[in-house]
């Protein structure tokens, strides 16, 4: 609208500063910091460039190994099961239902109030030995777990944590659900389709670009986990819940690494960052925008 | 006679089909009631047994999962607020606030100016930057968090609040300015336009035209700021060192470590004091979080 270029970069300018300053100098700040034996309170003077060394000790590091694997079973746990439960839900609450503000609301505030301490300390009573989800078990008859105790059963406490947050995703899922034209289904009703063949025919297709943003979202997120295996499990027991976020706050806050530190970081980002690439390279063969199927001839 | 007799199972054979296609259409929504209903008890359970934890006697809290205190006392509530600590969960609160208002303020004032110019403006390399600005929703901010924690330290900015608030400033979170350009693109600058030819700046076009426009978007920006900055815990962990200026976060992290196996009533209280500003906020404000969110996805 305004031709003005100067008043117009004048107006982006706490970007371009906020840019360059806090993101793109310690993006690479941190690239170069993975090259050095930096340790957190060393003077500069002490740095060495150490090649690639970090990122050999870190390929053959057990605990490097282990906390990956266990990052990778979290996220592909954690973000199709909620993404399907957020879709149902969504789905459910697409009905014209009385009440479907008050469901809405119930759904949506754990998303809210979830990354808070106060509900990962919650969520640690609810699983203690003695604690909410353990007293029902023995009242149902049933023997308890040692749900934070035991590597096999800690994880899963931290996948249920991010579960319950569905909500956000669901929110725009049913944004999504509401944009699809009424017209469509009627005309899948007048050719005969029944409710899975509308929903797999017509819901599912129009709705993929909404998924798509939602995968990209979670998946992210789910990378960063923090919270929950700090305040919830610490990382334990044996290191089953010690997600690589973690592992990096403790390599660099607590063990001063931060060569090895930003080694591990950089790791991340880059699988992060080949994973959405997929997801978006991917998104021809299975995303449906609607502006594609106008524009073909 | 004759007429009734054939009617009979006219009606009979109507009647079944009718009543079979009223069942299905209660059952339908009965069914789906029942799971809605079903679903968010067990979700806002925990939230519920928080809260009535807090107003229980501690040995109550294992005895038993009911919701209703048989002996209610706010005795939880009076010690927790105490803490083992020599603060109060007051200094922690009006930390927590030190670090939250000026935060959300100076979000709401970079996003908007920011927004102003990708959403109005011709500017060179207008698609690259835009474009930056969506990949730093996406960056993971592990890999940006030692070199950040350094630079704080090289200004002596560790142990104060700087750090926490003073990159809003630069409109670092680009979720905030994406959802306010895509807000002030589905208005048509008409008016705008009007505006200029009437011999109004842009400034003076932002203010008296824009932003009363775009107060929606304003409000989700400030609510979802408000929520998050109150939830975070990395932040402040990373560069409040002493206990004195510890936020709540920090503080009912410290509790559960010093009152683990003993005093649950008092740190339920404390987690439901400090879920109370967002859980008001949230039910005063959940149209504009829902706007919020739709509008930085779909639409977008």
């Amino acid at each position: 609208m305004y031709t003005n270029r100067a008043a117009g970069l004048a107006y982006v300018s706490p970007f371009l500063i906020g840019l360059a300053l806090f993101l793109l100098f310690p993006f690479l700040a941190s690239l170069g910091l993975s090259f050095t034996d930096y340790r957190l309170q060393d003077r500069w003077s002490d740095a060495h460039f150490v090649g690639a060394s970090n990122y050999v000790e870190m390929l053959a590091d057990v605990t490097f190994r282990k906390s990956l694997w266990t990052t990778l079973v979290y996220v592909l746990l954690t973000v199709p099961l909620k993404l399907a439960f957020a879709l149902f839900i969504a789905f459910v609450l697409n009905f014209k239902l009385r009440g479907i503000n008050f469901f809405r609301t119930a759904y949506y505030l754990p998303s809210i109030l979830g990354g808070s301490v106060a509900i990962a300390v919650v969520w640690r009573y609810v699983y203690a030995g003695d604690g909410l989800i353990n007293q029902a078990l023995t009242l149902a008859g049933f023997a308890t777990v040692n749900w934070l105790g035991d590597p096999s059963t800690a994880l899963l406490t931290i996948i249920l944590l991010r579960l319950w947050q569905f909500g956000s995703a669901m929110v725009v899922f049913l944004a999504g659900l509401q944009g699809i034209p009424q017209d469509l289904y009627e005309a899948a009703k007048l050719d005969g389709a029944g409710p899975w063949r509308t929903f797999s025919r017509v819901t599912l297709p129009l709705l993929t670009p909404v998924v798509f943003f939602n995968f990209i979202m979670q998946s992210v997120q789910a990378f960063q986990e923090f919270n929950g295996p700090y305040v919830v499990t610490g990382g334990g027991p044996i290191k089953s819940t010690y997600l690589l976020p973690l592992m990096i706050y403790e390599e660099a806050f607590k063990y001063f690494e931060v060569g090895y530190a930003s080694a591990i970081s950089w790791f991340l980002f880059v699988l992060i960052g080949v994973i959405t690439a997929i997801a978006f390279r991917s998104q021809r063969y299975w995303v449906f925008y609607a502006q594609d199927r106008e524009r073909a001839p | 006679m004759r007429v009734v007799a054939p009617s009979a199972p006219v009606v009979l054979r109507e009647r079944a089909p009718a009543s079979l296609a009223r069942l299905r259409t209660h059952l339908g929504p009965a069914l789906r009631y029942s799971v809605l209903i079903a679903l968010g008890f067990l979700m806002l359970y925990p939230l519920l047994w928080m809260i009535a934890g807090a107003l229980k006697p501690n040995h109550e809290i294992f005895s038993g999962i009911g919701l209703i205190p048989q002996a209610p006392t706010v005795e939880g509530v009076a010690k927790g607020w105490k803490t083992s600590t020599e603060y109060t969960f007051s200094t922690y609160f009006s930390n927590t606030f030190r670090i939250v208002v000026p935060k959300v303020i100076l979000t709401v004032i970079s996003s908007v100016l920011v927004a102003f110019g990708f959403a109005r403006f011709h500017l060179p390399g207008r698609r690259l930057l835009f474009g930056l600005l969506i990949a730093t929703v996406l960056l993971p901010k592990s890999v940006l968090l030692i070199p950040q924690y350094l630079m704080f330290r090289e200004l002596g900015w560790l142990d104060t609040f700087l750090p926490l608030y003073v990159p809003s400033a630069f409109a670092t979170e680009g979720f905030f300015v994406f959802l306010v350009v895509q807000f002030m693109r589905s208005f048509p600058p008409e008016m705008e336009e009007a505006a200029v030819i009437d011999g109004c700046n842009s400034l003076q076009v932002l203010w008296h035209i824009v932003v009363p426009v775009i107060m929606p978007a304003i409000i989700s920006v400030a609510l979802f700021q408000f929520m998050w900055s109150m939830n975070d815990f990395l932040g402040p962990l990373l560069y409040l060192s002493s206990v004195g200026n510890y936020p709540i976060s920090l503080a009912l992290k410290i509790s559960i470590d010093v009152t683990e196996a003993t005093a649950w009533n008092e740190v339920l209280a404390m987690s439901t004091l400090a879920l109370l500003p967002s859980v008001l906020v949230f039910f005063f404000a959940q149209r504009y979080f829902i706007e919020g969110v739709t509008l930085g996805s779909v639409k977008g």
